[in-house]
């Protein structure tokens, strides 16, 4: 028994059985799921966690007397030192629940943008960024008068690290880079990054929504200074997110936004700020958001990274090859470090004509610019058509996604 | 159809036409043909004050009108999209404005294309009909086309 539980196979076919969402038909197939870096499907421990929360332990968290006030309180701060200890923070002070990955860019980019970028300063993006690691710099730039200043990316899809290098000044007070690319899948040096930041004196953001879901984060060895990702794509609920932030920096920053939680006391001659982290959560939070997130990284450290690291390689790789066999398939992004991710363009077809035929067929991808068009014009492209796969794929809905792009190919070349 | 006007007795050709198709892929493949059909737009109107943004594709619609009728020319990169606005093309160009602007375009549905034509498409299509109606009415009051 334990044997047979240890074959690959077996292992995937209890895990797509956690999911769901996975078993249904699409336009009279079987869904193929993959448009993974967009948002991932729930297990059912997620679905769980949430509507048990709802069904028995609903209410207000804080400053609540009565039973299930401390309840939902307790349940909404149980998470919280979960979420910490998942990602490898020093203390749940580090980690502020946002609505998502753009929200904690932008509070960032508010906080520590409003109070600390001087006229001349400047901030180091990179070009494959996505469009919510790009307009919040560059609001704070407009607002403070600081440049930004970006990273190129080589035709393969990597970041120009001698370039980056040379971009660091002590004009520079802040590098806001995607730790895996989302339209490409590249995995970046961050170790790299940080450390030459460091050595400039200059803190580094991350953004990690899509790193996530893929391996495993250590805040405090990676020795980032703020860390971005999004609860969704983690196979949580939507609408919640993280920011960690070190907490010293975190002490420095100024509010986000005022209400009610992040005070001590209000008077008109002056309001007292609460402490870390409530001090930059205005407001009723996304309670439910939380306890869905913290069972979505029990659920994946069950899973396990060797796991989920063996099967996306396996899914990366078989995918690579059956979609690069197809005349005129080009695939753009072919990093040397890179996650689950296959964009590709057929021919001089549109991707959006190939991502309606693959919908026919019951195969749910992403098309158009992923929201990173400098990225894309970079790579002088209007697009790709996008497979992000989870360790819940299979080799047999990669054989789908080839055939279905075959007669795609058929109709549209 | 209520009335029996030309746009609806197109429709109804148009209607007839795809019953002929029983599998999706024949019929998105006439898609894609009917878009081949579409005579070119002049170079002069591919210019964004033509283009009509849809998230995705591009749509490109010249107005143009002949003895009180009015037609459109147009193009877009994506083939089904181009498919697309051939149908419509097919039943609207050559009517006068009024018609145009009162254009029962249910017809869509029992070509079984409708799912092309839900708000949250990012294709452009509906814009491209909310368009098409404007430029219409434009004329129906008199009003310069461009």
């Amino acid at each position: 028994m334990s044997t047979h539980l240890h074959s690959p196979s077996l292992r995937l076919e209890k895990v797509r059985g956690d999911f769901p969402a996975l078993h249904q038909s699409v336009n009279g197939r079987p869904l193929v799921y993959l448009d993974n870096a967009a948002t991932a499907q729930k297990p059912e421990a997620v679905i769980e966690a949430v509507s048990s929360y709802y069904r028995t332990d609903n209410s207000n968290v804080h400053r609540g007397v009565h039973t299930l006030s401390q309840r939902a309180t307790d349940a909404f701060e149980a998470a919280r030192a979960n979420i910490a200890r998942y990602i490898g923070a020093s203390s749940p002070k580090e980690v502020i629940f946002t609505r998502g990955t753009t929200e904690a860019i932008n509070l960032v980019a508010f906080c520590f943008g409003g109070t600390r970028f001087k006229k001349g300063d400047e901030v180091i993006v990179s070009e494959m960024e996505h469009h919510s690691n790009i307009v919040p710099w560059q609001m704070a730039c407009e607002r403070s008068g600081a440049v930004l200043r970006v990273i190129p990316v080589t035709d393969s899809g990597e970041l120009q690290m001698e370039a980056f290098r040379a971009l660091l000044s002590e004009r520079t007070k802040l590098v806001a880079v995607t730790h895996i690319s989302n339209s490409l899948g590249t995995i970046n040096p961050v170790e790299e990054i940080i450390s030459a930041a460091h050595e400039h004196g200059v803190p580094v953001l991350l953004d990690g929504a899509q790193a996530l879901p893929h391996c495993s984060i250590d805040v405090t060895a990676l020795d980032v200074d703020f860390y971005c990702f999004s609860s969704h794509k983690m196979f949580g609920p939507t609408g919640f997110g993280v920011l960690f932030g070190k907490e010293h920096w975190l002490e420095q920053l100024p509010p986000y936004q005022g209400g009610g939680d992040m005070i001590k006391v209000v008077d008109f001659a002056g309001t007292t700020y609460n402490d870390l982290p409530h001090k930059f959560e205005a407001g009723t939070p996304h309670i439910a958001g939380a306890i869905g997130l913290s069972a979505a990284m029990d659920y994946v450290s069950g899973v396990g990274f060797e796991f989920i690291a063996n099967q996306e390689k396996d899914l990366l790789l078989y995918a690579t090859g059956r979609l690069k066999a197809i005349d005129g398939l080009v695939i753009v992004g072919n990093a040397k470090h890179k996650a689950a991710v296959v964009s590709f363009n057929l021919g001089s077809a549109h991707p959006y004509d190939v991502g309606t035929i693959l919908d026919k067929f019951g195969i749910g991808v992403r098309t158009g610019h992923h929201c990173t068009q400098p990225l894309m014009k970079r790579l002088g492209i209007p697009g790709t058509v996008r497979a992000s796969f989870s360790f819940y794929n299979s080799r047999a809905e990669i054989d789908q996604l080839e055939l279905a792009v075959r007669k795609a190919a058929a109709m549209l070349l | 159809m209520i009335t029996s006007s030309l746009i609806s007795e197109r429709a109804a050709a148009l209607v007839e036409e795809f019953e002929l198709f029983d599998d999706w892929v024949d019929k998105y493949q006439h898609v894609i043909d009917l878009g081949k059909t579409l005579d070119p737009i002049d170079e002069a109107f591919r210019t964004d004050t033509f283009k009509i943004q849809g998230c995705q594709s591009q749509v490109w619609l010249q107005p143009c009108s002949e003895n009180g009728l009015v037609f459109f020319k147009a193009d877009s990169d994506a083939q089904i999209t181009k498919g697309l606005i051939a149908i419509l093309l097919r039943v609207l160009n050559y009517s006068v404005p009024a018609e145009i602007v009162r254009s029962d375009l249910s017809f869509l549905e029992q070509l079984q294309l409708k799912e092309h034509l839900s708000p949250t498409r990012k294709n452009g299509l509906n814009a491209m009909i909310r368009q098409i109606q404007l430029y219409a009415a434009a004329m129906e009051a008199n009003a310069p086309l461009i």
